[in-house]
């Protein structure tokens, strides 16, 4: 049983039934998902074995993805596309959804992405969460997460990846809000929860609409039927698709829960909020190209909103003392780089995987440095209180002096191989859109030299800005020796599979051939040159701002601008008055104003005291007159209508 | 057809003109003197809400009476055409309307049993 | 004179085919609420708990079997035109019976010696009278809910099985009643409770009249109130559309009245909050699956003619519906409103599936309608055990913390929340799916695109909840009372089935799909 994937600037892949080591690939979700099974309901015995089962079953999936990605390998590039049959899942007469997987080289690149560095954060935890009475409940969320991630990345239908998509959801959720006795981190938690049921919105009607107009969901079906639609409902799923991707990947106007989001465990900012879980919507889009291919409008609002994130994120990442908020703002800005990439069509898709890579590297290995520099001084966040860090913490500078390199796109390190070829294919094309996009991009690198050579700077040079009392020392083995692995990552996988072209070629049966034939509007020379000129640029005013002149311990107030950034570019009061008050008028203004309903509603013993007075003498009023008015009404109303209606 | 509807058309606007000449015409002929008790929501002599402070409660003997009336109403009801269509019906029906008896009889046995037929 | 009335009388009596086997079922319920009410009357006081409890299940158990096996090989229509056994008429029996074998369970927790069940000694004193304290004082239980409920349930089982409107009024009544009285019979907060019963009587009164009325118009259109003769009159159309389209909406109102529709909603959250927990989850789950069974029989067999006619005003019904449980449930601060509003919410849901008008319309609508039936009953026996200082605690913020105080509890009821949301791999997510693909299938595109932004909205009332309970410090005195066997076993088939049906949907869409077609 063939069924043809058609693509719109390749020829068509044929996709087979899995055969060999790859019909073991429903290992790949089995393995975590009994791991968190067993941590969840295992009870206290597993307390102190359960974090290393969890470990151990973690490696096990990732042994098992680098097995199939062997044998896909070792198989002609035209048959390297598989589907695994699981079970039936929703055989509803003619809507028929079955479980299966799709095992082809994007989805198995994710999956040793996943895995990997999945499994060397797990061994991290295993060193940074030791004192953490609650340790068990900690990895069962990370082996809960890797499984929902595995699924969002192989399954081979909108459907599964939509369930997929929210058990990644609730295990960050989880994860953000693990040390909820703090109730600025469980708040955290709840505002990453909303912005991704916008995205949820989004992602439902995208797939009731395929669902109306196709008939099916899964992506073989989704993008046969794509090239007989209409461009304004390819359109639409597009921009719904997108919603979602934006709400997953923190990308502008999703973007406000990325930063509070970093209250949770260190581990977890790296392993959700900078490797795998926020790429997700730089995935969807990826996988869904077939359909942005045929929906120019929507393609060029992915690309807008990659460039306006990039920038955003760059700019917020100047203004931020806190070190993680700052890895986040860079995180955000990085992503919109990848969606940019995506809106591009064929000649960005394997860029943006390729920078999704390297970036999953080079910024877990920063935020692992992050939590090994947070762990020496006590939990201390704000870079004013950092300085002098280098040579008491050699790894710990080293691993992320790395990831430092190859985020500017210093030559060689990872960075420069992946994000240039973006900058480059932004460039190409006809009219302003090169113009603006390339100029963005380009700009956004100078920018991203200048926050990360600031954090740098700020951390490890400088005079020691500590407060009393700190003995600052490196982690143990378990968490220095994940970020040496990352680090090597950082520094060579972007030659490795860059100039090699590897990457583009075993992308290439998935999302097409990157080589258009297209000339950027400016040399490519030209282009790599200005990059880095602009790098060092950026460098060089960070060493003078930061490193030339003292850092003051207490922030300055700072330019309008400065402050403006500090507060994310007022994103929270946007949404604030955007969003949040005219629903909460609406919804008091249906109920009584029933002022402490939403706040009692949130916790508070005294507001229960009076909220409960108030209603029991509303309750005890008891207007059934007035419901019976109501029903009346109502039957009044109907009847009018068929009378107006007739 | 539709004349046949006239007499009952006619049976109703008298109806409703009655009525509508009623209520017109007793605030304009009666005499008027206001009391409490006028203004009660019944005007049937006892008190229609006792005072749960007082230790009265509601007269519940009142309604299980006029329940009870009801299940042995709603029996007979059902006793009379079985009664003149029994010989044609034969010992089917015969079995058939012993067991609605026995039915009704079990809410009776139930009030009996819980004390609904004392009195006080 | 006596001439001419022999002369009126029909020459020929015509003896009633009764097809005893096909209605075995509902004759067994009848039969086993009559000996309960027998064990009543004359059983001594200690025995009656358990030998109530064991009665019923029983009962419940033989009529599930009476259905799958007696019933199912003898499907027609029978008792002259007046009951109808088909498909769609045993499924939706056979679930009323599991809701409420499950919901039994619930309503028979008594935990330990010193506390007791949820219902009051003396459901006819008034609260805080002298005659209350010597009921308490006597150890009087209320254990006539058992036969209550079976009364109710065998109304339930006729609702979408008759063949016939004034059939249908009878079982709506037969059911109704039961529940006036379950609902006024909590043991705490009385008055709130007694005061939830007579608003379900006076409002549930106020319905039935306009279900009533709507039938009499439609006798005078259709000349019968048998569903198959109306839809033959609807056919062969008679001229008369002013008897026959307000007669199909007075009907409709009254069936959607029970179901929780709105601008028919308003009982809801009030007799919810006020009734047993117990009870209102068999209450809210079994009306539901009977309400929306005689819906979907009334408009799929009799009206189906002139759907033009009702359909737009049903699609504004959905909607109204979904949007007034949405959003109103984002206020609300006790925890039995919320569900009560959320059931507002899910009642659009499935009308959205009701109105798809198609064979899925049917399937999905059911499946719907077992999905929340035993998430719905798991959910309110939790509800039961969260208690502060004696009485349930309903209030969200006694709520807080559950998570550390009680992981069990709280994660069970995370789950169930994640249900109602419809997240996937619960049941919500697939009935959810299903119900609005139907709708999708049968032209209601506007309609599922509203009921998808509400269950967003309904998704942050639910995880407000979850994040209460795991983000927040316990407050309070709040505990969870040790459940016995029974509301254990309650809970956990709930939720057992809730996550069954979220992973393998299969069987039971199956079942339901085989199961679409209507006698008529």
């Amino acid at each position: 049983m063939h069924t043809l994937i058609t693509l719109a600037s390749s020829e068509p892949a044929a996709t087979s039934a899995a055969t060999g080591v790859t019909s073991y690939a429903w290992l790949l979700l089995a393995f975590p998902l009994f791991g968190a099974a067993l941590l969840l309901f295992g009870g206290r015995v597993l307390d102190k074995a359960g974090p290393m089962i969890a470990v151990l079953l973690s490696w096990a999936a990732c042994v098992v993805g680098v097995l199939i990605a062997i044998s896909m390998m070792g198989a002609d590039p035209s048959d390297r596309s598989h589907t695994l049959h699981l079970f039936s899942w929703v055989p509803a007469g003619t809507f028929d959804v079955n479980a299966s997987l799709l095992l082809d080289p994007l989805s198995i690149t994710f999956v040793l992405l996943v895995t990997f560095v999945g499994s060397l954060i797990h061994v991290y935890s295993l060193g940074y969460m030791e004192g953490d009475s609650d340790k068990r409940r900690f990895f069962a969320y990370l082996n809960l997460f890797v499984a929902a991630m595995l699924t969002v990345v192989l399954s081979d239908n909108y459907l599964m990846l939509y369930a997929g998509w929210e058990g990644v959801g609730l295990a960050s959720y989880l994860l953000i809000g693990f040390w909820y006795h703090k109730p600025a981190y469980a708040s955290a938690g709840n505002k990453a929860f909303f912005a991704n049921r916008v995205g949820d919105v989004g992602m439902s009607i995208a797939i009731m609409l395929m669902f109306v107009e196709f008939g099916r969901t899964d992506f073989a079906g989704v993008n046969a039927a794509a090239s007989q639609a209409s461009e304004g409902i390819l359109t639409a799923i597009g921009l719904m698709l997108l919603l979602g991707a934006c709400a997953k990947s923190a990308q502008f106007p999703l973007q406000s829960w990325l930063g509070d989001a970093m209250a949770g465990p260190t581990p977890v900012s790296a392993l959700i909020h900078a490797a795998t879980m926020v790429t997700a919507g730089v995935y969807l889009v990826v996988r869904s190209h077939v359909l942005f291919d045929l929906a120019p409008t929507a393609q060029l609002v992915v690309v807008i909103v990659g460039a306006v994130t990039l920038l955003y994120g760059a700019v917020v990442g100047c203004a931020k003392d806190d070190l993680k908020k700052a890895l986040a703002a860079s995180t955000m800005s990085q992503i919109g780089y990848m969606m940019l990439a995506a809106g591009l069509g064929p000649i960005g898709y394997a860029f943006a995987i390729f920078h999704l890579l390297t970036h999953g590297f080079f910024k877990a290995g920063m935020f692992l440095g992050a939590g090994s520099v947070m762990h020496a001084m006590d939990d201390q966040v704000n870079m004013r209180r950092f300085g002098g860090l280098a040579t008491l913490m050699k790894i710990t500078w080293v691993t992320f002096g790395l990831g430092w390199l190859a985020i500017m796109g210093v030559p060689p390190f990872a960075g420069f191989w992946s994000k240039d070829k973006i900058i480059e294919a932004a460039f190409v094309g006809e009219g302003w859109r090169p113009w603006v996009f390339g100029l963005a991009a380009l700009i956004g690198a100078g920018i991203t030299a200048f926050y990360m050579s600031r954090l740098f700077f700020m951390t490890f040079h400088g005079k020691r800005r500590w407060t009393d009392d700190q003995h600052p020392h490196e982690a143990p083995l378990s968490m220095t020796v994940p970020m040496i692995i990352l680090a090597v990552g950082s520094a060579g996988l972007g030659l490795i599979l860059g100039p090699t072209g590897i990457i583009t070629s075993w992308l290439e049966p998935v999302v097409g051939s990157a080589e258009g034939g297209h000339e950027p509007v400016l040399s490519v020379p030209v282009l790599t040159v200005l990059t880095l000129l602009l790098v060092a640029a950026g460098i060089a005013l960070a060493w003078w701002r930061y490193l030339r002149e003292s850092v003051p311990v207490v922030a300055p107030v700072g330019s309008l601008a400065t402050r403006a950034a500090r507060r994310d570019l007022f994103q929270d009061d946007i949404n604030e008055g955007l969003f949040m008050r005219p629903g909460i008028h609406l919804t008091r203004s249906l109920v009584f104003a029933d002022n402490k309903g939403i706040d009692g509603g949130v916790g508070g013993l005294a507001a229960f005291v009076g909220g409960l007075s108030a209603r029991a003498r509303r309750v005890q009023n008891g207007f059934v007159r007035s419901y019976a008015l109501t029903m009346l009404g109502g039957v009044v109303v109907i009847l009018g209508a068929l009378w107006v209606v007739q | 057809m539709s004349h046949s509807y006239v007499p009952l058309l006619f049976f109703a606007g008298i109806g409703a003109a009655f009525a509508v000449f009623s209520v017109m015409i007793a605030p304009i002929a009666g005499p008027r003197h206001y009391n409490r008790a006028k203004l009660d929501a019944y005007e049937c002599g006892i008190n229609p809400t006792p005072q749960a402070e007082g230790g009265g409660k509601v007269p519940i003997k009142y309604y299980i009476t006029a329940m009870l009336f009801i299940v042995f109403d709603i029996e007979s009801v059902f006793l009379y055409p079985f009664a003149v269509a029994f010989d044609k019906m034969g010992l089917f029906a015969l079995v058939e309307m012993v067991l609605f008896i026995l039915t009704v009889f079990v809410a009776y046995a139930y009030v009996w049993r819980r004390g609904g037929l004392e009195w006080d | 004179m006596i001439a001419s009335m022999a002369g009126a009388l029909p020459t020929e009596f015509v003896m009633t085919q009764i097809s005893y086997a096909a209605v075995l079922p509902m004759l067994l319920v009848f039969g086993g609420a009559m000996i309960g009410v027998l064990i009543e009357a004359f059983a001594p006081r200690r025995f009656r708990h358990e030998a109530q409890v064991t009665l019923t299940l029983l009962t419940l158990v033989a009529a599930l079997v009476a259905i799958a096996t007696s019933a199912r090989d003898h499907q027609g229509i029978t008792a002259a035109g007046a009951v109808v056994i088909d498909g769609p008429a045993l499924i939706f029996q056979g679930v009323i019976v599991a809701l409420a074998a499950v919901g039994v369970l619930a309503m028979a927790e008594r935990f330990t010696a010193d506390e007791a069940d949820a219902f009051t000694q003396s459901g006819a004193a008034v609260p805080g009278s002298p005659r209350e304290a010597a009921a308490v004082r006597l150890g009087a239980t209320s254990t006539e809910v058992f036969p209550l409920t079976l009364f109710a349930v065998a109304g339930m089982m006729l609702f979408p099985a008759s063949a016939d409107l004034l059939v249908m009024f009878v079982a709506l009544e037969v059911l109704s009643l039961p529940l006036y009285i379950l609902s006024g019979l909590a043991r705490r907060r009385r008055l709130l409770s007694q005061e939830a019963s007579l608003k379900y009587f006076l409002l549930g009164a106020f319905s039935s009249a306009f279900f009533l009325f709507g039938a009499a118009l439609i006798y005078g259109y259709a000349g019968s109130l048998e569903l198959s003769d109306i839809a033959t009159a609807v056919q062969n159309q008679s001229g008369m559309d002013g008897l026959l389209i307000p007669g199909v909406l007075l009907v409709v109102v009254g069936l959607l009245f029970k179901v929780g529709a709105a601008p028919f909603h308003a009982w809801t959250p009030d007799v919810y909050q006020g009734a047993p927990s117990p009870v209102t989850g068999f209450m809210a789950a079994g009306t539901k699956v009977a309400a929306f069974g005689a819906l979907l029989r009334v408009l799929y067999v009799a009206f189906e003619g002139v759907r033009w006619d009702w359909m737009p005003i049903l699609w504004g019904v959905a909607i109204l519906t979904m949007v007034v449980g949405a959003v109103l449930s984002v206020t609300q601060t006790d925890m039995k409103r919320l569900l009560a509003y959320s059931s507002i919410a899910h009642a659009g849901f499935i009308l959205v599936g009701v109105l798809a008008l198609n064979q899925k319309g049917v399937s999905s609508t059911l499946f719907y309608l077992v999905a929340y039936g035993f998430m719905t009953i798991a959910a309110f026996a939790i509800v039961a055990l969260v208690r502060s200082s004696g009485n349930e605690a309903t209030h969200l913020s006694q709520w807080a913390g559950l998570g550390k105080r009680s992981p069990i509890v709280a994660g069970v009821f995370a789950f169930l929340l994640l249900a109602f949301t419809g997240i996937p791999l619960t049941s919500g997510f697939t009935a959810k799916f299903a119900v609005f693909a139907a709708a999708v299938a049968g032209g209601g595109t506007w309609l599922v695109i509203v009921g998808i932004i509400c269950s967003g909205i309904t998704a942050f009332v639910y995880i407000r909840i979850i994040v209460l309970m795991y983000f927040s410090e316990p407050a309070g005195d709040t505990m969870v009372m040790t459940p016995t066997v029974m509301s254990t076993l309650c809970i956990s088939l709930g939720t057992l089935v809730t996550l069954w049906l979220g992973i393998i949907p299969s069987p039971l869409l199956d079942l339901a799909s085989q199961s679409t077609l209507f006698l008529r």
